[in-house]
């Protein structure tokens, strides 16, 4: 279930297509951070509605484990919105994940209509968050406001594949042009304090390339990536692991909090040296990384390779 | 009566055939008198016919027992081409007991049974409309199911007293010298049927490749055969490879591989000399791929590698992580062609690989091996012979002789489609809990309890959670429900043997 933003790792959003029973049930195993549910791309207007039920079903049959799970609806454009809205908050799903948001007020829009099925079906009201997709040049000049736009955003991410074609170009395997977007949206982020994802990367047959961006994106800051097949998931965490350096640097921190707070000090001090937020936090969040990367046991000591 | 898996056995077949019940994975030290064929004596200098018609006519009697070996699986023409000639020349009563059957032979066997050619079989396996046909109860005697280890042991008893064997080979010269390594369809290994070429009263050769005398190296001996039949093409060679022999994609057949592997590499066995046995399939091969790079990363290397071969095996082999392959038969054409240019790939037949009643068997030196399931119940007993509706669809193998291995590692999704695969108890016990110790599955791992010793190598291994058998047991019902009961009839149409020779279960015959 949902957890508070700063708690939760976001390293890999796993695409599921919404009306593939057998990936349904399966993406639970392989570990992803948070598991997206599409009904909207990857699902033909035929089967709309077939998608939503088996989505619906699996939400609340299946065990999917410690992963955060989001949906992506249709768009605010279409005639399946509403229902996928109101099928997914009565299901209890974790995020709702609006495509091609260009404003701050289809933001509030899905707000407000999470609210209304959060009280049609007895959910508890804020408990269902949103996050945006951003798709097109509109979006990535307003993603600021859009970032912002609801205190239920946990995120927003970068969809390169409309993008580019919105801004007359396609994907190179460097990357350029999607520099200016991606600094936009993770600035829209940070400056919100929700997460970041960075887009997908389609071609399986590349992982050299793949290794390439996901390094790109992590050097940049982004929490995670849209991935398309659970075998992005380890090469993804193992670019996210932190070094034994890192580790031992964020033990040695975390135990002098530690002191700290016995002695009652509100001053957290390290070699002789003040401890400033930056470092806790950055400390901590090497720890939960660690952690995840199985790179340290339960009581965080590290684990020899 | 009941056996010690808790199936109850049909008394009246069990007393009619002298069988007794299954009791334990222990062989013990029992003597044992093996069987000797009969020779027909001969010092003439060519054996070369052209006619099946003319040697069926000498060799083949009604009520007779004949073999064939599945070496060319569905690349097969042997089969159909000598089995065409007996049902034609009206020859009634047949026992058939080849090493196992495939596909390519599924009609000529329902038409010869249908016109009382063939009136018992033995097999390691069937599948397809033969298993339908079976399982509805076209065959009047019940179908006697072996491993291979155990198809040995039952024709060095004498269980089975081969009449005929016929065995298409890929060259041989005209006194009967012949290997499975050269020729157009070769598939390496004769394994299974140097056990009929050995034991069969009268050994006929089927082959579309006559050398010259004498042919080296001779897996069959001219001592051994009576007849050499020339014919126009013995098999197909893009037909005689089995399954994927490329490395699977699919995350969760992959996911599943990367756990065997972690459960191989935390065991005490993973050290230097171990041996290993994988099968065919994707998550197999994925296996073998995974392993090859933790023994590079350890300076780990394979004393030996055992059983079916597939390329990445012999691959292994080339690069010196295994010092030998131990090749009872070969799964794909890189692995046949392998053979006879490299020594260290030594082709062995079904007792030595595999025989329990033995002066020693391959696979009782074996460390780890990993078998598939299509059923696995909360006592870790094992079936890979019927469906989920009941019918036979599968094939005993190499599964019980192998899983005597000292980590018997059983790979498969918890679950398949809309079925279970980890079950309360499965329709057919094939190979016994006892003799199984770790079940892998994409949610995670059970350790049969009687090993606990593994219950400490295995903990803590990161990313693979441990669960009782009975926990996974559950989260597959969770996930896909609790199926309606199969229905059979009292009818039983197939005894399945443990390699022993005793009964470990019986399949009944499905209700329309």
């Amino acid at each position: 279930m949902a957890q508070k933003n700063e708690e939760r790792l976001r390293r890999t959003m796993m695409f599921v297509p919404g009306n593939n029973p057998a990936m349904v049930k399966d993406a639970g195993i392989y570990g992803a951070d948070s598991i997206m549910f599409d009904l909207e791309d990857a699902v033909s207007m035929a089967e709309k509605d077939a998608a939503r039920d088996l989505v619906y079903e699996a939400i609340q049959s299946q065990d999917y484990g410690n992963a955060e799970l989001v949906v992506r609806v249709n768009g605010q454009d279409t005639p399946y919105y509403n229902n996928d809205v109101k099928a997914m908050v009565k299901a209890g799903i974790d995020v709702v994940r609006l495509p091609k948001v260009e404003d701050a007020q289809m933001i509030q829009t899905l707000e407000k209509d999470v609210l209304a099925a959060e009280k049609q079906f007895g959910r508890e009201e804020g408990s269902t968050h949103v996050m945006a997709a951003i798709e097109s040049a509109k979006g990535v000049l307003n993603v600021a406001e859009i970032a912002a736009a609801s205190d239920r955003m946990i995120g927003v991410a970068l969809s390169a594949e409309d993008y580019t074609t919105d801004m007359k170009t396609h994907r190179y395997p460097d990357g350029a042009e999607l520099e200016f977007a991606r600094n936009m949206v993770l600035h829209a982020a940070r400056a919100a304090g929700i997460a970041a994802f960075d887009t997908v990367f389609t071609n399986m047959d590349d992982t050299e390339g793949f290794y390439r961006e996901t390094r790109y994106i992590h050097q940049l800051g982004f929490d995670g990536k849209s991935l398309v097949n659970p075998r992005q998931i380890s090469m993804v965490n193992s670019v996210y692991e932190p070094t034994q350096k890192e580790i031992k640097n964020a033990q040695n921190v975390i135990t002098a909090i530690e002191e700290a707070r016995i002695k009652g000090s509100g001053v957290i001090s390290m070699n002789g040296q003040m401890v400033d937020r930056p470092v806790v936090l950055r400390a901590q969040r090497v720890m939960r990384l660690a952690k995840a990367s199985n790179l340290v046991d339960e009581e965080g000591n590290y684990i020899e390779k | 009566m009941k056996n010690s898996v808790n199936r109850e056995l049909p008394e009246d077949i069990m007393n009619e055939l002298d069988y007794k019940g299954f009791e334990s994975t222990e062989i013990g030290n029992p003597e044992i008198q093996r069987v000797a064929p009969k020779v027909h004596v001969s010092t003439g200098d060519n054996k070369v016919v052209s006619s099946i018609e003319d040697v069926v006519k000498k060799t083949v009697k009604d009520g007779m027992t004949i073999s064939f070996h599945h070496h060319f699986r569905n690349g097969d023409f042997v089969f159909n081409k000598v089995m065409r000639v007996i049902i034609d020349a009206g020859i009634q009563d047949l026992t058939l007991a080849p090493s196992s059957l495939t596909g390519v032979m599924n009609d000529m066997v329902i038409e010869a049974i249908k016109k009382g050619t063939i009136t018992n079989i033995t097999s390691s396996g069937m599948r397809g409309s033969l298993g339908d046909f079976v399982s509805h109860g076209g065959l009047k005697n019940p179908v006697i199911f072996r491993s291979h280890g155990n198809r040995a042991r039952a024709i060095e008893h004498g269980d089975i007293k081969i009449d005929v064997a016929f065995l298409g080979v890929p060259n041989a010269d005209r006194l009967g010298n012949a290997n499975g390594m050269n020729g157009n369809a070769v598939f390496g290994s004769l394994g299974y049927a140097l056990m009929d070429a050995q034991y069969a009263n009268s050994v006929v050769l089927l082959t579309d490749n006559i050398v010259p005398y004498p042919n080296t190296p001779a897996s069959i001996k001219q001592t051994q055969v009576d007849y050499v039949v020339e014919v126009d093409k013995v098999g197909d060679p893009e037909k005689i490879g089995s399954g994927a022999t490329r490395f699977t994609k699919d995350p969760k057949e992959l996911k599943i591989a990367e756990t065997v592997n972690k459960v191989i590499t935390n065991s005490p066995y993973f050290k230097n000399g171990f041996s290993f046995q994988t099968g065919t399939g994707g998550a197999a091969l994925a296996v073998t791929r995974y392993l090859r790079q933790e023994m590079i990363d350890n300076k780990i290397k394979a004393s030996f590698a055992l059983g079916g071969i597939t390329k990445p095996t012999t691959d292994l082999l080339e690069e010196g992580l295994v010092e030998k392959v131990m090749d009872v038969q070969d799964f794909d054409k890189g692995a046949a062609d392998f053979m006879h240019t490299n020594p260290k790939q030594q082709e062995i037949d079904a007792s030595w690989y595999a025989d329990p009643d033995n002066k020693g068997a391959m696979v009782d030196q074996l460390d780890v091996v990993i078998l598939s399931a299509l059923e696995i119940d909360t006592k870790f007993n094992v079936n890979v012979m019927s469906g989920s509706d009941g019918v036979i669809r599968g094939a005993i193998g190499g599964h019980q002789d192998a899983s005597t291995a000292n980590l018997t590692i059983i790979s498969a999704p918890l679950i398949r489609g809309r079925i279970a695969t980890v079950v309360p108890d499965v329709t057919t016990v094939v190979t016994p809990g006892d003799s199984v110790d770790v079940l892998v599955t994409e949610y995670g791992i059970a350790i049969n309890p009687k090993r606990d010793d593994l219950k400490k190598a295995l903990s803590n291994i990161p990313g693979v959670p441990i669960y009782d058998i009975s926990e996974l047991q559950q989260m597959a019902e969770k996930r896909v429900g609790k199926p309606t009961p199969l229905q059979f009839t009292d009818r039983t149409v197939a005894m399945i043997e443990y390699r022993d020779g005793s009964i470990i279960d019986t399949i009944k015959q499905v209700k329309d």
